[in-house]
């Protein structure tokens, strides 16, 4: 060990998932600046544009990450519960401290710039899991830690949804569901996700008396393929319960839900009548904006419909339709593959780690950059619902970037003394 | 190892399935779905079309006929117009409030949208335009957009020309060239000559953003197109002699249709009544539009030159005695009796009085009813045929070889038939073998259910005056100073009738030089110009005779051939003839010895006497 620590701090850094880092927050700078470029502001340094201010966060992001790969690596096993609760700390804060910006109460301001503390909730959860199931004594399939497990997800869940009302952020901490899952979470929470997911889209789509009709059927025939004992047939019917349940809980939800997300959904799943020039305009625009690109796209800078604002937000959560509209299908595969090939990257190198701790903090690593990809690519192609999260590395904002760049420059530092003993 | 890596491949999976998932969605609204391509276009371009300068037409010497004038459409986009005095903008434009909210709401609803521009006041003069252009910067979502106008310098030759309409939305379907609102010629020279004069429409395609703000051209102009102008037409029409041939026949229904025989260039093609073309331009088009449309006593946009088939009347006499000649049943020597009308018949057809029997030329000069009825029934009995129905086919086919009963395929955009009736119409009327030549005997004459235009009956003259050949008549001898154009190309045709010996043709010439000398036309004479004519006098269902002369001069050498008829007017020499006289001799002399005459003739109003009309049995001269 001693000839390693002789080298350079950098010298076990994956450098392939670096690279790929770089790549993308390149292009992702290089279509923020297609995005809202105008003639008028050519100076890519320009603070006044979101290009150059983009620049500044970007500069700042490689700052932190050194900052990161030079901090000791126990540091953030010793301190993960205290970052945990320090940021949770500030995302309750910020709702009665941080200035009001358009309606949203998740920002502390500093004059031109913001910062939303319930973006670094992200990694500091993702510590707070790793080193709560790290823990040699603790295995999750047991009832109380399965409990503890979830309450670590779901405070900063409840505290960012209820308190600051960003559903979006919000919403993300639902992905550490793969972590828990490969560390031993029974499949049947998965699927009973999966099952829920799937009959709430059925329900709102379909009459409900013919799903209890087939719920019940497939009771029925399942019934008939196995060993007829009592606890098989309970178990049979219990499900099927669950399952009615679930049907005739979704109009509750649905109900209780708040407006403009009834809309998101109605538009998703194209229910009623949605007017594309209203409720319907984003996920049209966005639809138009990425169709019209064709095979290899517009050309950089030749977008017409993110450029000249018919796409809305076609900076931050919208990127994705200037990359579909300028660079066509070869180059929005290609950022799709890229992404992917990051998120299945740090999927490699978790499964690679000797520690317990690295490996849990890698698989939220991926989670976390899966989920955003999914939903966000997945809302401008209408594949997902509209919620305002944004693309890893691509879309403008400061926040988002640092806690991109926190979040996976602490597991390039772990991976990088993975050979080390166990933590 | 931990047991529970096995996991990691469902993860790994779930995260492949989704990504694969997004790139086959992405080929399909990318590359698969064409609709969301079309959704950008409309949504990001505004096209701007440059509208081309309409071709000039000039008459046979560089007259010019027809010309531009600038017009200013007011183009009003609806969603840009903002922070607005509209009591000012009524006022500037000269419009009631009532009227702009009315206009408003046209351009906000389909087929206009807020959003693009459409029409809000049509063709506002240059002097309107000057003084909306200063202030009109005041009124955001308000432009001009510059248009051509025709204009008519010599207001003539209006049914000739034809007019311009807008292109509704069935010619956009049956054109995708034109879009709602274009001007295309609609009818005469315009419409036959429409895709040499309409040139070719640019293009500019603009970028706009969500606000609809211009913001450059696409590609740097890439895909624009300029304007490319219509070309010019040069047209056979002598300006003047049109001019005077419309002075002539004002206040009379009729045609006049004059040709250059040697190549079949009309001189003048006039038709009675007309109207001034500039009526049909601009602001007041729609106005006026209606207003000659429903004058049904006048029908000025009739065109009776090309559109109104009438008896021949006696003129037909010069096509029977060619046919006659041909069929070798006639020749000048052959005489035939009258006695006031056709004997065998009882004396109908009747005839005037005048020396009997005649021998052909004078036959032809005293326009004898009584002769050519006997030619007529020597024909269709001619005995080299066995048959009388044989005969009425080679009767009919060798007239129809004169261009008449059919149409002429000349340039004029709408054109009649006319008719030369068949055996399957007398089989029909008459019964199978029932009929024979004395059923039919009045064709011989030119009456019956014979019908032919002014302008094949001036193409007969022409005919006659070229001994056998025509050129078919046409109203454009170049385009774009280019004569060898191939649209023209049909014109360069030379046709031969089925008579060919031209010996046929100088007695019949001779004949009609008789008409002028001491015939039915020897009081009308031409300075220094000895003319061959036939007088007619057509009986028809619709009132008193149509005066109708064919004529030809100089009998040498013939430089206009002419057919003038006029409706309800009583005898071919009493105003036909004058008028016709007179045409020829502003053509040939350029200038008129008989002004009496033509004093007489200008100031004739003869659209009353068609009220005055009392009928009258008279079929002759």
């Amino acid at each position: 060990m001693e000839r390693r620590k002789s080298n350079s701090i950098f010298s076990d850094v994956d450098w392939v998932t670096v690279l790929l880092y770089l790549v993308l927050i390149t292009m992702g700078w290089l279509n923020i600046y297609s995005a809202v470029y105008n003639e008028d502001h050519h100076a890519i340094t320009d603070m006044t544009q979101k290009y150059g201010k983009q620049m500044l966060w970007i500069g700042t992001s490689l700052l932190i990450a050194s900052i990161i790969l030079i901090i000791d690596e126990k540091f953030y096993t010793a301190f993960a519960y205290l970052i945990y609760g320090l940021i949770l700390v500030a995302c309750i804060a910020v709702p009665y401290l941080g200035r009001e910006v358009k309606g949203s109460r998740s920002w502390f301001r500093f004059g031109d710039f913001g910062i939303q503390p319930a973006e670094f909730m992200k990694f500091a959860a993702n510590l707070a899991i790793a080193k709560f199931l790290s823990n040699a004594h603790i295995k999750i399939a047991d009832y109380r830690n399965t409990i503890i497990t979830l309450l670590i997800i779901g405070v900063p869940l409840i505290v960012i949804k209820v308190l600051q009302d960003e559903t979006g952020l919000a919403i993300v901490f639902v992905t550490f569901i793969f972590t828990l899952y490969r560390e031993g979470l029974s499949v049947n929470y998965l699927l009973l996700g999966f099952v829920a997911i799937v009959l709430f889209i059925l329900a709102l789509l379909v009459n409900n008396i013919y799903l209890f009709i087939i719920i019940a059927s497939l009771c029925v025939v399942a019934s008939l393929f196995i060993r007829r004992t009592r606890k098989n047939l309970f178990a049979i019917a219990l499900v099927g319960l669950i399952c009615c349940g679930m049907v005739k809980g979704t109009s509750t939800v649905y109900d209780h839900m708040e407006a403009h997300q009834k809309i998101r959904i109605d538009v998703l799943l194209g229910r009623g009548t949605v007017d594309k020039k209203k409720e319907g305009y984003n996920v049209n625009q966005a639809k138009i904006a990425i169709g019209s690109g064709g095979w290899t796209g517009k050309g950089y800078l030749n977008g017409t419909q993110t450029k000249y604002d018919f796409v809305p937000e076609q900076d931050t959560d919208f990127i994705f339709c200037t990359v579909g509209e300028e660079w066509g299908f070869f180059g929005s595969s290609v950022v799709i593959i890229l992404e992917l090939l990051l998120i299945l990257k740090v999927v490699f190198m978790a499964e690679r780690q000797r520690s317990a701790f690295s490996r849990i903090y890698g698989y939220g690593v991926a989670s976390v950059l899966f989920f955003h990809l999914t939903i966000n690519v997945g809302m401008t192609i209408g594949l997902a619902p509209v919620i305002g999260i944004p693309l890893p590395f691509f879309s403008y904002g400061g926040s988002s970037l640092w806690s991109f760049t926190i979040l996976l420059f602490i597991f390039i530092k772990l991976d990088s003394h993975r050979l080390e003993i166990l933590r | 190892m931990n047991p529970l890596s096995e996991r990691k491949y469902i993860i790994i999976g779930v995260f492949l399935l989704v990504g694969l998932a997004f790139i086959a969605r992405l080929f399909y609204i990318q590359v698969i779905n064409d609709s969301y391509k079309l959704d950008a276009r409309n949504q990001a371009f505004r096209y701007t079309t440059e509208f081309p300068n309409r071709g000039y037409i000039y008459d046979r010497h560089h007259k010019l006929l027809v010309y531009n004038e600038a017009a200013y459409d007011l183009m009003v986009t609806p969603k840009e117009v903002k922070n607005f005095d509209t009591v000012d903008f009524c006022k500037l434009v000269d419009i009631t409030k009532d009227e702009f909210i009315k206009k408003m709401k046209k351009a906000v609803q389909a087929p206009n949208s807020p959003r693009k521009p459409s029409v809000f006041e049509k063709q506002l003069s240059p002097q309107d335009y000057a003084s909306l252009q200063e202030l009109l910067y005041r009124f955001p979502g308000f432009f001009v957009q510059s248009r051509t106008l025709r204009k008519y310098p010599m207001k003539i030759a209006a049914n000739m020309l034809g007019y311009i309409g807008e292109a509704d939305k069935d010619m956009t379907e049956r054109d995708p060239y034109y879009n709602e609102g274009d001007y295309l010629g609609i009818s005469g020279v315009e419409k036959t000559y429409e895709k040499a004069l309409r040139g070719k429409k640019g293009l500019r395609i603009l970028m706009v953003d969500v606000n609809n703000s211009p913001k450059g051209s696409y590609m740097n102009g890439l895909y624009d197109t300029a304007a490319t102008p219509g070309k010019a037409l040069e047209s056979t029409i002598d300006a003047d002699l049109q001019l005077y041939g419309e002075m002539l026949m004002q206040n009379k229904i009729g045609s006049i249709v004059a040709i250059e025989p040697q190549t079949g260039e009309i001189l003048a093609l006039v038709t009675s009544p007309s109207y001034d073309p500039n009526l049909l331009v601009g602001r007041a088009r729609n106005k006026n539009f209606s207003k000659l449309y429903l004058d049904t006593v006048r029908v000025p946009l009739f065109n009776r030159a090309t559109m109104a088939s009438y008896p021949p009347g006696s003129t037909f006499k010069l096509v029977e005695s060619l046919i006659g000649q041909q069929e070798g049943v006639l020749n000048r020597e052959t005489k035939y009796p009258c006695s006031a009308g056709y004997a065998p018949l009882g004396g109908h057809p009747k005839c005037e009085v005048h020396p009997s029997p005649l021998a052909l030329y004078d036959a032809i000069g005293y326009s004898c009813n009584s002769y050519f009825s006997y030619v007529f029934k020597s024909i269709i009995e001619n005995k080299k045929y066995h048959d009388t129905y044989v005969a009425f086919e080679a009767w009919r086919n060798i007239a129809l070889s004169f261009n008449i009963g059919r149409k002429t395929n000349s340039d004029l955009a709408n054109e009649l038939r006319g008719n030369i009736p068949s055996i399957k119409y007398y089989d029909k009327v008459f019964g199978k073998g029932v009929w024979k030549a004395s059923t039919v005997i009045s064709l011989g004459i030119g009456q019956a259910e014979m019908g032919i235009t002014p302008l094949q009956n001036a193409n007969v003259a022409t005919i006659i005056a070229n001994k056998g050949w025509y050129y078919t008549p046409h109203i454009v001898k170049a385009i774009d100073n280019n004569a060898n154009d191939t649209t023209l190309g049909r014109f360069k045709i030379k046709h031969f009738t089925a008579i060919t010996d031209t010996a046929i043709y100088n007695n019949v010439i001779e004949g009609m030089s008789h008409v002028t000398e001491s015939g039915t036309a020897h009081l009308l004479k031409i300075d220094g110009v000895e003319y061959c004519a036939k007088t007619g006098t057509a009986e028809n269902p619709h009132g008193r005779d149509h005066s109708v002369f064919v004529a030809f001069a100089p009998k040498n050498n013939p430089k206009i051939a002419i057919a003038v008829l006029v409706e309800n007017a009583g005898w071919g020499a009493s105003w036909a003839g004058p008028i016709a006289t007179l045409m020829m001799e502003k053509y040939l002399n350029g200038k008129i010895a008989r002004k009496e005459l033509e004093k007489t003739m200008m100031d004739a109003n003869l659209i009353d006497n068609i009220k005055a009309y009392e009928p009258k049995k008279k079929k002759k001269k």
